[in-house]
């Protein structure tokens, strides 16, 4: 590749004038951003006997990337680092605690630099995770996994949304590259005051949830009380319909591109149909394009709004303000008695990355804050740990005790359905956009489909 | 017809070459003058030269930041004009500029020609620096302010509503028609008084007798205001035409924080774009080429500002 080596031999002022011009370029090619192949790919796995005893493994510093800013999931955080301090002294714990935002624009670059942290947070699907390890940046964390017992501890669909195939390109198979601390499902926020007041019963079926909205409107109340300006929100309200509309299979089929599946299928067709009557209707909060979903929660816990569809991680933000006065339920399933499906998932899958110097003593720190010690600390912190905490009961009656209750159905269950925004690299953008259009009255249903089958069979098509 | 005027030349060359030591003299220093602005050049080049040829670079690959690149040569800037989205989102800061650039000076020169006349106004500084402070708060904080004033639920649609004016009330930022107008207004807030202390100031540099001598010559304050005040501050427009519509092109944390490019795409900025190519969707090299592209719309819009403003060449 050194250009030097070719033009040597013919020392012409010609070519060396073009070799310069060249000079560029070739340097370019030889060193494009990413590095070449050859260093990356290969994944280190742990080699020879695996220590899980940090104990023994001399002075060290775990550099720690998180996203738990904020409340009860900081207080866990806190807590359990000092812990693991105080029982491994020789290990040290930076921690670097960022914003999920900011932690977007960063991770990526302190990954692929040559000190990386040891533990991160990756977010699950195509674009964080799946490119961590394409890129080779993470370790494969089988291994760990057998001798910690994380197989076991966790549900199958837990385990398989932190799977890649080695090459990044199959989600939910293959090995498994993170494990997660909590839990999280979007469902139905009630006012019970004012389910009272309007006189309807807390809905058991799909179809009495849809019967509900017209009698709570003409009670003067708002329905749904629903903003997205910051436009994921829709994605939730739209995930929530469309599993009691289309069944957990099509939607599973579509996300992860399976088979044939299509977004113009029936299931999807009445979902969109259905929002979009919902919107002309009135049973969301009118003008729900220009308010956000932080404002809509706060309408709600003021007491606008009988129903919110909104995701588990509003537990603290919601109990304090409305205390007993607020319930939640999963999205009722098409037939009374039926188990319940709804999009949910995980919080982000703590990994250990590849250039980790003591992938042992970061896997045993993982193990550390995942294991049933650290599921009661993350339940006393107001966060719902992935799987139930061996000691904490919730106060019956509570909205603490409603998530908890209603995870543990799903979460056993089968319940789950992935986010919708984790079909391509580009369908949070297209998704959120169309669906404001489509709450907006600006597109209709076929249009709406039609859009996002376009970016999905584009996304096909590139695989 | 040579041989005469070579030798002349050579003689001319000749004369010119042989007081060496009065020319050696600016050499020198002219050489310690390029060390004097090493520093400077050393900085801009480090933090702005490299950067801007390093993203160029970047640019010609397809990559998505972590794997390794592959080199498409000038494709993605193909790609990027003949992407749809991205001429809205450049037609979009075409229809900013208007709100940042064009409403904010017109607003400035009509309170600069009242303020020059309210000369007995007591407290002036103070609404000096009222108007001034928009400039100093960070542009997330007014972007949140202005996104509660502009809520369904808001000030600005309860004032409506109090003035009976109902039908008119709409969630603002969510609208698809209003949206990036809303946006624009906030633009047009926040520039306003860059502006007017910057005609403030030159006004205060305008020759005294000028007014003396129109106001003698029988103008009145509309007169005067064209015939002195507007000739006198054209540098100062010029200036704050650069600078806004610089502002208005490269806007990005208004619409983060305001609208995120929504409702739909109607206020999507080339600014959003480079972001949301570079972390959402993994493509870092488009965004560079996005990033490249806007760059350049700036310099050339940024050119022939200072090309139309005659005060450079007065």
């Amino acid at each position: 590749m050194s250009p030097r080596k070719t033009l040597g031999s013919r020392p012409g002022l010609a070519r060396v004038g073009l070799a310069l011009a060249a000079l560029p370029i070739v340097a370019a090619a030889a060193c494009a951003p990413g590095g070449s192949s050859g260093d990356t790919g290969a994944t280190t796995k742990p080699t020879g006997q695996i220590q899980t005893d940090p104990a023994k493994a001399g002075k060290a510093t775990l550099t720690v990337w998180d996203i738990n800013t904020s409340g009860g999931a900081n207080d866990a955080m806190l807590k359990l680092n000092k812990e693991f301090e105080q029982k491994y002294p020789n290990i040290k714990i930076n921690r670097v605690s960022r914003t999920l935002n900011d932690t977007k624009t960063t991770l990526k670059l302190a990954l692929s630099g040559d000190n990386p942290p040891d533990v991160v947070q990756a977010n699950q699907g195509y674009p964080d995770m799946g490119a961590f390890v394409k890129a080779g940046l993470l370790t494969s964390l089988d291994e760990y996994a057998k001798v910690y017992g994380w197989n076991t501890k966790y549900p199958k669909q837990l385990l398989d949304l932190n799977k890649f195939s080695t090459n990044g390109r199959d989600w939910q198979t293959g090995s498994l590259y993170g494990v997660s601390q909590t839990g999280e499902i979007v469902g139905i926020y009630y006012n019970k005051d004012l389910l009272t007041k309007v006189g309807v019963e807390v809905p058991k079926t799909f179809a009495e949830f849809e019967a509900a909205l017209p009698k709570i409107k003409a009670a003067g109340e708002i329905p749904i009380q629903f903003g997205t300006s910051d436009k994921s929100p829709a994605i939730h309200l739209f995930g929530v319909v469309q599993a009691a509309t289309a069944g957990k299979q099509a939607v599973r089929d579509l996300v992860t591109a399976k088979g044939n599946a299509s977004w113009n299928d029936s299931g999807t067709t009445k979902a969109a149909q259905l929002v979009s009557d919902w919107a002309r209707k009135g049973y969301l909060t009118s003008g729900a394009n220009g308010l956000s979903g932080d404002a809509a929660s706060a309408n709600f816990a003021k007491g606008q709004g009988v129903f919110r569809i909104d995701g588990t991680w509003r537990l603290a933000e919601l109990e304090k303000a409305m205390g007993d006065k607020v319930g939640f339920m999963s999205p009722p399933p098409a037939q009374a008695g039926q188990s319940s499906v709804t999009q949910g998932g995980e919080g982000l899958a703590w990994a250990v990355t590849s250039k980790s110097k003591n992938p042992d003593a970061a896997a045993a720190y993982l193990n550390f804050i995942t294991n049933p010690h650290a599921d009661d600390v993350l339940a006393e912190t107001a966060n719902l740990p992935a799987v139930a905490p061996p000691n904490y009961q919730p106060k019956s009656g509570t909205l603490t005790a409603d998530i908890f209750g209603e995870w543990k159905k799903i979460s056993e269950n089968d319940g789950l359905v992935p986010y919708l925004d984790y079909t391509t690299p580009t369908f949070y953008d297209t998704l959120t956009a169309n669906l404001q259009q489509l709450i907006g009255g600006k597109i209709n249903v076929k249009q709406f489909t039609g859009n996002l089958e376009a970016d999905y069979s584009a996304f096909k098509k590139s695989m | 017809m040579s041989a005469e005027k070579m030798a002349a030349t050579a003689e001319v060359g000749a004369i010119a070459v042989v007081p060496t030591s009065a020319r050696r003299a600016p050499r020198k220093s002219d050489r310690i003058a390029y060390l004097y602005l090493l520093p400077a050049l050393v900085v801009f080049g480090a933090f702005l030269l490299f950067p801007l040829l390093h993203g160029f670079w970047i640019s010609l690959y397809d990559w998505d930041g972590l794997s390794p690149a592959t080199w498409v040569g000038f494709d993605n800037y193909v790609q990027a004009i003949a992407d749809g989205a991205l001429g809205n989102a450049f037609l979009h800061s075409a229809i900013l500029i208007v709100f940042f650039s064009v409403l904010p000076i017109c607003l400035a020169l009509l309170l600069t020609g009242l303020m020059t006349h309210a000369t007995k106004l007591k407290g002036m500084g103070f609404f000096r620096v009222v108007i001034f402070l928009p400039q100093v708060v960070a542009t997330v904080v007014v972007a949140t302010v202005w996104t509660a004033i502009y809520a369904p639920q808001g000030v600005l649609n309860q004032f409506l509503s109090a003035i009976g004016l109902e039908a008119v009330t709409r969630p603002w930022l969510g609208d698809f028609t209003w949206a990036l107008p809303a946006v624009g207004l906030i633009g047009t807030w926040v520039q306003i008084g860059l502006c007017l202390v910057l005609f403030l100031a030159g006004v205060s540099q305008i020759n005294p007798e000028l007014y003396e001598a129109a106001r003698l010559d029988g103008a009145g304050p509309v007169r005067e205001f064209f015939a002195v005040t507007l000739p006198g501050l054209r540098p100062q427009i010029a200036v704050a035409l650069t600078l806004t519509v610089v502002a208005g092109l490269k806007s990005f944390d208004l619409i983060f924080v305001a609208t995120r490019g929504g409702p739909g795409t109607t206020t999507t900025v080339p600014g959003f774009e480079v972001y949301r190519r570079a972390f959402d969707l993994n493509q870092v090299g488009m965004a560079c080429t996005v990033g490249i592209l806007l760059a350049l719309v700036i310099l050339i819009v940024t050119t022939v500002i200072n090309r139309i403003d005659p005060g450079e060449r007065a």
